[in-house]
């Protein structure tokens, strides 16, 4: 259950680099938030990307997103992470996340691991958009199926690796309430 | 350092008094709440959350659990009125007060009412909820799940962050503002040096700054990608200006001496003029006069940033015996209805108004979904809110600014400083 096989999207820009700062808006528009139903949110997702638009139309269940710094950056929305949820993404890697968005994604059993070393091998095109990758969320690894390489993620912290386990926070939580 | 136990951060202190844990930079702790809030923007999933995952079992304490409703107040479109009346409805269920459509944005209204007291800890689902770092206490935004669990259990996990400090040397007088300090500490800062930081802001700049000033620094905490600013240096009109507000005695941390920091950074402010950040990203700062003659089409004052009594002010002042151009629309938004209500007493929106400007009811305006301060394709607005990422309000671009740079622009049409005038 920690580890994750997928296909990798690189969200880079036209010159290849990952793109950094990217915000809720970009990933879901406000003008969607009324939307409370998950199965209807994945349609959405990075809909106001310059270059993505079409993301949710060529994602596959299982995939997993790379993406530049500082990603998540912006409002609290909650559907910022579960426009993900519903085209059942596999994980987001990122070199950093914004605080809220992290939070949001790991309370919602949603793996996102920081990999400091994801611009440069990006950068180096080490990693490519098809490519197949396996993480381990426990260990701390990636390994690249396509090109037969390991790279360093950061392990899940204790309390993010016990709310994935549990599903959620809401379900991690009843443990906790009981005293 | 063997051995030696080194001396506490603001926030690792704040932390430390909510937590049996130790709140060391980096540990995981179970804090305690002080107040736990959901707005009519992240609160109608909250109460489907909560409704979903608990049913009809208690709140931790309904005293301390709040609805604020700003984003679209009152409603202009029937999913926000929906909405609201969800959580109207849940509040009512579970005894929980509801700062309505009628009271401005909830994170003002927290300190005024008191709630948002100095070493206290206060979430919510509104991402400039770091503002409370304005009155030394520690806000976070967070997102509906948060919420839901924050509002049944009281308490909820944190990652204690480590704090930078900043210095910020030198003086400044007007033309410049607290918003134009901020905007040129964005430019310095980026949304690296800053992430996932608590920051300490220190220096003759900052120490005299009022409330309004201090709200303008710490909101856009957020823009750099921060946890949280706290500025602890604090003159004597600050102090009274607080505790004419705050029902106890305004008595903040200070960091330790020997308290260990992140990152020390000097930022010098000697001179600061206005400063523009240019679309589409918050940290995209220029000098004003490098924007000089850059057509606009609308203006907005207001947000949680620069919706205070002394922003209106300050456009007012600009503003006198101006009229805002003819093809030119000034949208003005007060914060909260106690500012509202200063702003009548003191005569300053029949000065805004005779000069032409558009008067809202307090409340958020031009950000997100808001009720006033969209832009449509191919607008220029330029705004003292804190964000102009691409899409956010409309398909126009956002240029971000000072009140006074704003109703200066809004008088020529173009970008501009006051002394153009």
């Amino acid at each position: 259950m920690s580890v994750h096989r997928g296909r990798i999207w690189v969200i880079s820009d036209n010159k290849g680099n990952l793109i950094e700062n990217i915000d809720t808006d970009q990933i879901f528009h406000n003008a969607f938030l009324h939307i409370t139903e998950l199965s209807q949110m994945g349609q959405y997702a990075l809909g106001n990307l310059e270059g993505w638009k079409d993301f949710s139309k060529k994602a596959r269940s299982g995939d997993v997103l790379m993406v530049g710094r500082n990603f998540g950056a912006g409002s609290s929305r909650q559907q910022a992470v579960d426009c993900f949820i519903s085209l059942k993404i596999g994980l987001i890697l990122a070199p950093s996340f914004g605080a809220i968005y992290f939070r949001n994604a790991l309370n919602s059993g949603f793996p996102v691991l920081k990999s400091p070393a994801l611009e440069e091998m990006v950068r180096d095109r080490k990693l490519e958009t098809g490519d197949e990758i396996e993480v381990d969320f426990h260990k701390g690894k990636g390994l690249s199926l396509s090109k037969g390489f390991s790279f360093q993620v950061e392990a899940m912290s204790t309390v993010q690796y016990d709310i994935f386990k549990a599903g959620n926070l809401f379900n991690y939580g009843k443990t906790i309430l009981k005293d | 350092m063997k051995g030696k136990k080194l001396g506490k951060t603001i926030i690792e202190k704040i932390i430390q008094g909510h937590t049996k844990d130790d709140a060391a930079p980096g540990k995981i702790v179970w804090m305690d709440l002080d107040v736990r809030s959901a707005r009519d923007f992240g609160g109608p999933n909250v109460v489907k959350n909560y409704e979903r995952e608990y049913s009809d079992l208690p709140l931790a304490d309904s005293k301390k659990t709040f609805f604020t409703f700003d984003l679209c107040v009152p409603a202009s479109s029937l999913k926000y009125a929906d909405a609201q009346q969800l959580c109207r409805d849940f509040a009512q269920k579970h005894n929980v007060k509801v700062f309505d459509v009628n009271k401005g944005i909830g994170s003002h209204v927290l300190i005024e009412e008191g709630l948002a007291g100095a070493n206290s800890t206060v979430v919510g689902t509104d991402s400039h909820l770091n503002i409370l770092g304005a009155v030394g206490c520690f806000g976070q935004g967070m997102g509906d799940v948060d919420i839901t669990f924050a509002f049944r259990a009281g308490k909820t996990w944190f990652e204690v962050p480590e704090t930078i400090k900043i210095l910020l040397k030198g003086h400044f007088s007007y033309s410049a503002t607290a918003k134009d300090l901020t905007l040129k500490v964005l430019k310095e800062l980026g949304t690296r040096s800053a992430a996932l930081k608590a920051v300490e802001f220190y220096g003759d700049a900052v120490q005299d700054l009022s409330l309004a000033g201090r709200i303008t620094l710490c909101s856009m905490v957020t823009e750099m990608a921060g946890v949280i600013g706290f500025i602890p240096e604090y003159g004597d009109s600050f102090r009274e200006e607080i505790n004419g507000i705050s029902k106890t005695k305004f008595n903040p941390f200070s960091a330790d001496a020997d308290s260990s920091y992140a990152e020390v950074i000097e930022i010098n402010v000697e001179g600061l003029t206005p400063q523009v950040a240019v679309p589409f990203s918050p940290d995209n700062v220029r000098d004003v006069s490098e924007l000089k003659g850059t057509k606009i089409q609308s203006g907005f004052i207001g947000s949680c940033t620069n919706g205070r009594t002394e922003d209106l002010a300050l456009a007012a002042r600009v503003l006198k015996q101006k009229k805002v151009k003819t093809d030119v629309m000034l949208k003005i938004v007060p914060s909260t209805a106690m500012v509202y209500r200063e702003l009548l007493e003191q005569g300053i929106l029949q000065d805004l108004f005779r000069a032409g400007a558009i008067i809202s009811n307090p409340g958020c305006g031009g950000c997100a979904d808001g009720h006033i301060g969209l832009t449509g394709e191919g607008e220029v607005q330029i705004s003292t809110g804190n964000r102009n990422f691409e899409g956010k309000q409309g398909k126009g671009k956002t240029y971000l600014a000072s009140p006074a740079v704003v109703a200066a622009s809004c008088v020529l049409g173009e970008i501009a400083s006051p002394e153009d005038l």
